[in-house]
């Protein structure tokens, strides 16, 4: 019969261990929205010209060429999803200045060479590389810093070509449909290389450098929506509702200790445990923990909490009806658990159907309610239930009903 | 702790008035002042910018008004923080409005700056409702899978009390909704049905245990033999809740908020007012006189003809 306690012991002291070495690793590793950390998100709308459709195709070229340029940004990690049949949702965590990647994400980027009668000589596809440089031969300061391209192949026989054509004339650079400059061709260029001049601080040319790089987007895109958090307000909200949980939890674990005895305590133990489980399965499964994600986080606690207290009130009627404590225990967890089934199933069906219809933040919110009710289940069915069938072998434990239940006749505690 | 009892199933009218009453303000407030909707569902532009010096809302609200048509909204919070609030505004008009500002009032930090086009508001709303009606509709089908057709309606009726409930207070304290209020409806109508199965649950076992007894009493037992649960758990959510509204920021506010109003809306609904329907609708249906007839005759029950 001392089985039971050292089941009991062997417990709490692997759960220690864990949760001192969980905190340091988990503090790092979750992956924080951007309500928390700050950043930036935008949905982009593609805007097909006149005739033109909107293919799937499009939209996979989009996303790629938005991977491209979020790299160039040097955003880790960035949170690249299309949406729908013709929209893209785009998430910078931690960027340091959102709007201007906003900015930088939202341009189309179509660079093209026009000759004199405006007819395309050369687009960005021909491009093969493109570098912002300081120019040190510039003559005036316009020219200071400069766009340098590099064509492929083909693009440099164009550009020969076409510069022995219009040899004396004028060839114009548009990008985005803006003319950029218009330069008199002098001389037959072999090389495959262009300087684009336009006024550009170092900084400028090495963006646009950057973005003509990344290639032009195969439709226009139109910002639909943006969200921006400065990371100052994103690690306020984090610490105040990471305390506002912590302060509620204590109240809450007071509450069913105070309330429930010896039990409150294996149900405060096993939502520990909880908490535990759920915080690594966020971390695993690489789900954005954001501000109603943390709301989501608190509720399921509450939950799992309930779960415990069917269980509970249960014990103390079976108790109530004269059992033995084994036999009590046992009748209570068999009987709890349709209800506890049939209630969290029916609070999944909402979670689901929120995870479906829901974007961003609301998403998260579902995602960490629904992985929050399956794990309550566990904690409460198996965690709970193990945990007070040892306290119910301890000897010392199972002598004092009175730990369990108020015992009829008054022997409150024993 | 003396035992509560309470005679639900026989003061039903009472319950019935006193949701009917708080169902009928809201629904008013709704009509008359509707619900203060924020850009997620209407389109538009917010701003919160913390300044490096002192900067007044008068000035703030000429220069922004330049750029828009209807009036902006412009809240100061503590520490020179301003909250501005325009109809929608393009990318371009809001980054000249923006550096319009740094240049001629003062430097500052952008601490948000949120853009919803008014397309995506409509949706948002569309959305929210087909979410409202399918969760409502997979809810009804497991429960009448799992228990019967009455148990489902009276356990979904009362979660349109609670919807209601949440949705009259925010409008009769003209609360700002966002998206994230959809999501604290239906995490609303989670706790209140989750908190009704177990009541439910407990019908459906004592109907076993005791099947003479009748359906008026049986319910009403039930409930009260789930009393300490119902009250325990709402206690224990409640103290997250609050917790989460009191200490949990600006940003939670509004959706905790939602929690509290809808926990303690769903506590009482599952308790009072389910199983007041449950009764009503079985009486309705007639299965009563069965199953008196039944006991009369004290045939052993046939499930099929029980609640």
């Amino acid at each position: 019969m001392k089985k039971g306690a050292i089941w009991l012991c062997l417990f709490c002291a692997v759960l220690a261990v864990a949760v001192v070495a969980s905190w340091g690793y988990l503090k790092n590793n979750l992956n924080l929205g951007l309500d928390l950390c700050g950043g930036a998100e935008v949905v982009l709308q593609a805007v097909p010209e006149e005739g033109q459709t909107v293919t799937q195709d499009d939209m996979e070229a989009l996303k790629e060429i938005m991977r491209k340029r979020v790299d160039n940004i040097g955003v880790s990690e960035p949170l690249i999803q299309l949406e729908g049949a013709d929209r893209i949702i785009v998430q910078l965590a931690g960027v340091d200045n959102p709007d201007e990647a906003i900015n930088i994400l939202g341009r189309t980027a179509k660079l093209e060479f026009r000759g004199p009668r405006g007819d395309v000589i050369l687009t960005g596809s021909d491009l093969a590389d493109a570098k912002g440089v300081r120019n040190p031969s510039a003559t005036n300061p316009r020219e200071e810093n400069v766009i340098s391209l590099q064509f492929t192949d083909e693009g440099s026989k164009k550009f020969a070509d076409a510069t022995a054509r219009y040899l004396n004339q004028v060839i114009s650079i548009y990008i985005d449909g803006e003319e950029v400059m218009s330069p008199t061709v002098n001389q037959i260029i072999n090389s495959g290389q262009a300087q684009i001049s336009g006024g550009y601080t170092l900084e400028q040319a090495v963006a646009e450098a950057a973005i003509l790089k990344g290639g032009a987007l195969p439709v226009d895109v139109e910002v639909m929506s943006k969200r921006t958090v400065g990371p100052s307000l994103g690690a306020d909200s984090l610490q105040k509702s990471m305390y506002a949980g912590l302060m509620g939890m204590a109240l809450l674990l007071a509450f069913i200790i105070l309330y429930y005895r010896l039990p409150g305590v294996v149900a405060a133990v096993s939502l520990v445990v909880y908490t535990l489980i759920l915080t690594w399965l966020i971390s695993w499964l690489h789900i954005t923990l954001t501000l109603p994600g943390i709301a989501g986080f608190v509720l399921s606690i509450g939950m799992a909490v309930d779960a415990n207290i069917v269980i509970y009130e249960r014990l103390r009627e079976e108790i109530a009806n004269d059992k033995s404590l084994p036999a009590a225990v046992t009748a209570s967890f068999k009987r709890a658990l349709w209800t506890i089934l049939d209630s969290n199933l029916t609070t999944l069906i909402a979670a689901a159907v929120l995870f479906q219809f829901g974007t961003g933040s609301i998403q998260g919110f579902a995602v960490t309610l629904a992985v929050g009710i399956v794990v309550s289940m566990f904690s409460a069915l198996v965690i709970t239930h193990y945990l007070l069938k040892w306290c119910a072998e301890v000897p010392a434990f199972a002598k004092h009903k009175g730990l369990f239940a108020r015992v009829k006749g008054g022997v409150g505690r024993a | 702790m003396p035992k509560l009892h309470i005679d639900v199933v026989n003061k039903r009218k009472l319950w019935y008035a006193i949701s009917g009453v708080l169902i009928v303000i809201g629904l008013a407030s709704l009509v008359f002042r509707g619900l203060n909707l924020g850009i997620d569902f209407t389109g538009g532009n917010i701003m919160q910018l913390q300044f490096e010096q002192t900067v007044t809302a008068e000035d703030l609200r000429t220069l922004v008004s330049s750029y828009v048509e209807a009036t902006p909204s412009i809240q100061e919070s503590d520490d020179n923080i301003f909250l501005i609030r325009t109809e929608d505004m393009a990318e371009e008009k809001s980054g000249q409005l923006l550096s319009q500002i740094s240049s001629e009032l003062s430097p500052f930090e952008v601490l948000r700056n949120e853009r919803i086009g008014p397309v995506i508001g409509a949706e948002l709303i569309a959305n929210a409702w087909w979410a409202l009606l399918l969760a409502l509709a997979l809810m009804l089908l497991y429960i009448t899978i799992r228990f019967r057709f009455n148990f489902a309606v009276s356990a979904i009726v009362p979660l349109m009390h609670d919807a209601l409930m949440v949705v009259g207070i925010f409008s009769i304290l003209q609360i700002e909704v966002d998206s994230t209020f959809v999501a604290a409806i239906l995490t609303v109508l989670g706790y209140s049905i989750n908190s009704t199965i177990v009541i439910f649950d407990r019908v459906r076992e004592n109907r076993e245990l005791h099947p003479k007894q009748g359906f008026t009493d049986l319910i009403n037992e039930s409930i009260n033999q789930t009393l300490g649960r119902s009250i325990n758990t709402s206690v224990a959510v409640l103290l997250l809740v609050v917790c989460l509204f009191l200490f949990g920021g600006d940003t939670t506010k509004a959706f905790s908020l939602a929690l509290v109003i809808g926990v303690i809306a769903g506590a009482y609904s599952s308790v009072f007012i389910a199983g007041s329907i449950l009764t009503d609708l079985t009486k309705l249906r007639g299965v009563d006189k069965n199953e008196l007839r039944a006991a009369k005759k004290g045939k052993k029950n046939d499930d099929k003809i029980l609640v």
